[in-house]
This record gives structure tokens, C-alpha cells and sequence, in this order.
């Protein structure tokens, strides 16, 4: 009874959390509600967190020697995590507001990349398709996470100078093809058995591995001025990543919140890059410098002079 | 008596794809003087992550779980704690300048800066 109640309790917050998230972004996208949208969508949060602790009341047999430990880790982490990020959030300053966002955002993809790792040490996926979902979020997560923090500090002004070298899409093209090929290696030997040459935690340690460099690769060459666009598409990555540890983990919140940023967020990076005049394929694979060089080499047209007076008329 | 609450197969890929279209029409029409704080709320609901990260920790049953559950919890928070400190104090400049009394005019031109 005890746990049905739980089950239920659980249920109904994480329900009313997912609510209150996409009524929050509602309100959130008009500037007169905008300030009542994100208290919403902290009441939601709020109510999901603390729901989350009744899953202490329905666990496995084998867990329970372990559960002090783990609910005084949860709490001793929450009490770090949050207040830590919670007084930098406060006092940091106005202009530094989008590493911070870029940051936390790191944090979010962090997470997901965690669950993920949990769910691929503890070999607990049952079928083909539950690994390969698990691998997808934990490869979102870790390239969201190291490339957010790029993202920071190039805002932040610890890396100062784009770093570009020479066929650098290439060797990022090689790299994203490494994780996806041990991803495969790792779905490829789980499920038939084959010796795996080094064993499968060791392979998701690579993958990880090589998740994360190529995150900070991908990040590396694009300049200070095109973060904002940068950290907008890490966070719909992560969100995505989020959308997909919920299905791992079959939490409805989780896959609802995620999906909503998901999508919120690539039609945010959308918007940005439009209002720079400049296309999210530009912002990521080339170099701003060479674009522009490359464009105005030729000016074409003829130039007519004309009075002041007359530009109106001439613009209508 | 117990009931099962996960969701999978086709019902979950149906909540994907009704949530990403969600997402997509709430956020269509917004005026680029919010995109900025957009991008930090919706940072800071992926923050929901942190619930995840509970349930991994509370069933952690080796000391490695529990190390990275403890990480998974410790990021979620932050992701959660921050992004609404941040997103909180961006919209604070779009409220007006006399918090008691109702909204009657557009507050987007009272915007300190």
C-alpha cells in the first residue's frame, strides 16, 4: 500500500512538474509574463525533486544496505550542487550571464552523460534497442558537456584565440566516427559475446573518452562571437540527451521536459543565427574570418551618387 | 497490488513527438529581446535531469554507481539551482518598475538596462 501510494504520489508530481514547465515556457515567451513563467516552472521542479525521494520506498532487496549512503549522497549533492550554483548565479555579473548559461548547461549534459554511464556499467540494458537509445544520450550528453565548458571559457576569456588547424573538419569527422564505431563495438559485443579484446566497461570509458574530445574539438574553432548560437544548440542537445535518459529510465517528466527544450532550443538556435544573418551550418563548420574575405572580394553593381533628401524616396 | 508506471515503445516515441511539437510552437513568434532569457529558462527545465540522477543514486547498489550517481546529482542540481538563479534574474528586468501595482502598460519599453 505503502508503495502504490508512492508510485502514485511520484506520478502525480512529476505530471503537474511537466505541466507547469510547458505553461512556464508559455508564459515565458511574452515579455509581460515572463518573470511568472520561470517561478512556474521552479514550483515544478521544486515539486519534482522532492517526490523523487519517495523512491527510497520502493527499491530492490539488494539495494537496501546501501541506501543511507545513497540518500546521504543525494542530499550532501543537492545541498553542494545547488547552493554552490545557486549564490554564483546570483552574484555573478549581468555581462557574464551567458557563460553562466553555457555552464550550467555543461552541468545538465553532464548529468545525462552520468545516468547514462550508471545504466552501461550496471549492464542494465535488456535488449538491442534500450543500448543503443543509452549510448545515443550518453554520446548527446558528454559532447554537450565538454563543449559547453569550451563555450564558457571562451567567454570567460581563459581561451582567448579560436584554435584552428588545418583540415580540422576532417579530423573532427574522424573523431565523431571513432565514438560511433566503439559505440557500435559495444552494442556488437554485448549482444553476441564475442571476446571483446579489452572488457566493456573499459570500451565505455573510451567511448566516453572520445565523446568528450570531440565536444571540445568541435568547439574549439568557433569564435567568441558566435557562442551564444553555439550554447543555444548545446542546450537543445541536452535537452535531447535529458528526453532520452527519461526513456532509458521510463520517467514521463524527464522525456517530456527534454524534448520540449529539444526542439524549443534548435528553433531558438534557428532565430539566433537568423537574426545574425548567418546560417547554424556556417556558425559551425567555418571560419568566420575566411567567409567574409572570401564574399567581398568582388563588389559588382555600379554606384550612383545621390542627395540625402533623396534616400527616402529612393528606399520606398 | 502495484502499477506500472514506465512508459515505452511507440507510447513513448508519441510523447516525443507531441512534446518536441510542443516545444517548437510555444517558442514560435517570440521577439528576439527574449531569446537570450529563452535560452536560459529552457536551460534551466532540462534541469529536471536532477530527478534522473535521484532515482540512479537511491538505487545505486556498488560503489561505483554510487560515485557517479552522486556526480549525476551534484550537476543536475546545479544545472536546476543556477539556471534559475540566472534565468530569475533576466526576466527581473522585464517586470516593471512598480512591482505592487497591476500591469497596464507595455512593460518591454520600461526595461532598465
Amino acid at each position: 500500500m505503502l508503495t502504490l501510494l508512492a508510485q502514485l504520489t511520484i506520478g502525480a508530481a512529476n505530471l503537474v512538474a511537466a505541466f507547469l514547465f510547458l505553461f512556464g515556457l508559455k508564459r515565458m515567451s511574452s515579455p509581460a509574463t515572463a518573470a511568472s513563467g520561470i517561478r512556474l516552472a521552479g514550483i515544478g521542479m521544486v515539486a519534482a525533486v522532492l517526490a523523487s525521494f519517495l523512491y527510497v520506498l520502493n527499491i530492490d532487496d539488494s539495494v537496501k544496505p546501501y541506501l543511507l549512503m545513497n540518500i546521504t549522497l543525494a542530499l550532501l549533492a543537492l545541498a553542494i550542487g545547488g547552493v554552490g550554483a545557486w549564490l554564483a548565479g546570483r552574484k555573478v555579473a549581468m555581462t557574464a550571464m551567458p557563460q553562466m548559461v553555457a555552464i550550467y548547461n555543461g552541468m545538465g549534459g553532464g548529468a545525462a552523460g552520468a545516468i547514462a554511464a550508471v545504466e552501461l556499467f550496471g549492464n542494465n540494458a535488456h535488449d538491442a534497442s534500450q543500448l543503443i537509445v543509452t549510448l545515443l544520450g550518453a554520446l548527446i550528453g558528454a559532447i554537450s558537456m565538454s563543449g559547453s565548458v569550451i563555450a564558457w571559457a571562451k567567454l570567460q576569456g581563459v581561451i582567448n584565440k579560436p584554435l584552428r588547424i588545418k583540415s580540422q573538419q576532417i579530423i573532427n569527422g574522424v573523431v565523431f566516427l571513432a565514438a560511433i564505431a566503439v559505440a557500435g563495438w559495444i552494442v556488437f559485443v554485448t549482444l553476441s559475446g564475442v571476446d571483446p579484446l579489452l572488457s566493456i566497461s573499459s570500451w565505455t570509458y573510451i567511448f566516453f573518452a572520445i565523446a568528450l574530445i570531440f565536444g571540445i574539438l568541435m568547439t574549439l574553432p568557433i569564435g567568441g562571437a558566435d557562442m551564444p548560437v553555439v550554447i543555444s544548440i548545446y542546450n537543445a542537445f541536452t535537452g535531447l540527451a535529458v528526453g532520452i535518459e527519461g526513456f532509458v529510465l521510463g520517467n514521463p517528466a524527464l522525456m517530456i521536459a527534454g524534448m520540449v527544450v529539444g526542439a524549443a532550443g534548435l528553433l531558438l538556435t534557428l532565430l539566433m543565427a537568423k537574426a545574425m544573418n548567418r546560417s547554424v551550418a556556417n556558425v559551425l563548420f567555418t571560419n568566420f574570418g575566411d567567409i567574409v574575405k572570401a564574399k567581398h572580394s568582388a563588389i559588382k553593381g555600379t554606384e550612383r551618387e545621390t542627395a540625402a533628401s533623396n534616400a527616402g524616396i529612393e528606399m520606398r | 497490488m502495484s502499477f506500472d508506471f514506465t512508459i515505452t515503445g511507440f507510447v513513448a516515441l508519441h510523447i516525443f513527438m507531441l512534446a518536441g511539437f510542443a516545444g517548437w510552437v510555444i517558442i514560435g513568434n517570440v521577439p528576439a529581446i527574449l531569446h537570450t532569457p529563452l535560452m536560459s529558462g529552457s536551460n534551466f527545465i532540462h534541469g529536471i535531469v536532477v530527478v534522473g540522477g535521484l532515482y540512479t543514486l537511491i538505487n545505486a547498489s556498488t560503489t561505483q554507481e554510487q560515485v557517479i550517481g552522486f556526480f549525476a546529482v551534484l550537476l543536475g542540481a546545479g544545472n536546476a539551482a543556477g539556471g534559475y538563479a540566472v534565468t530569475d534574474r533576466m526576466l527581473a528586468m522585464f517586470k516593471s518598475s512598480e512591482p505592487a501595482s497591476k500591469p497596464h502598460r507595455s512593460h518591454a519599453s520600461k526595461k532598465k538596462h
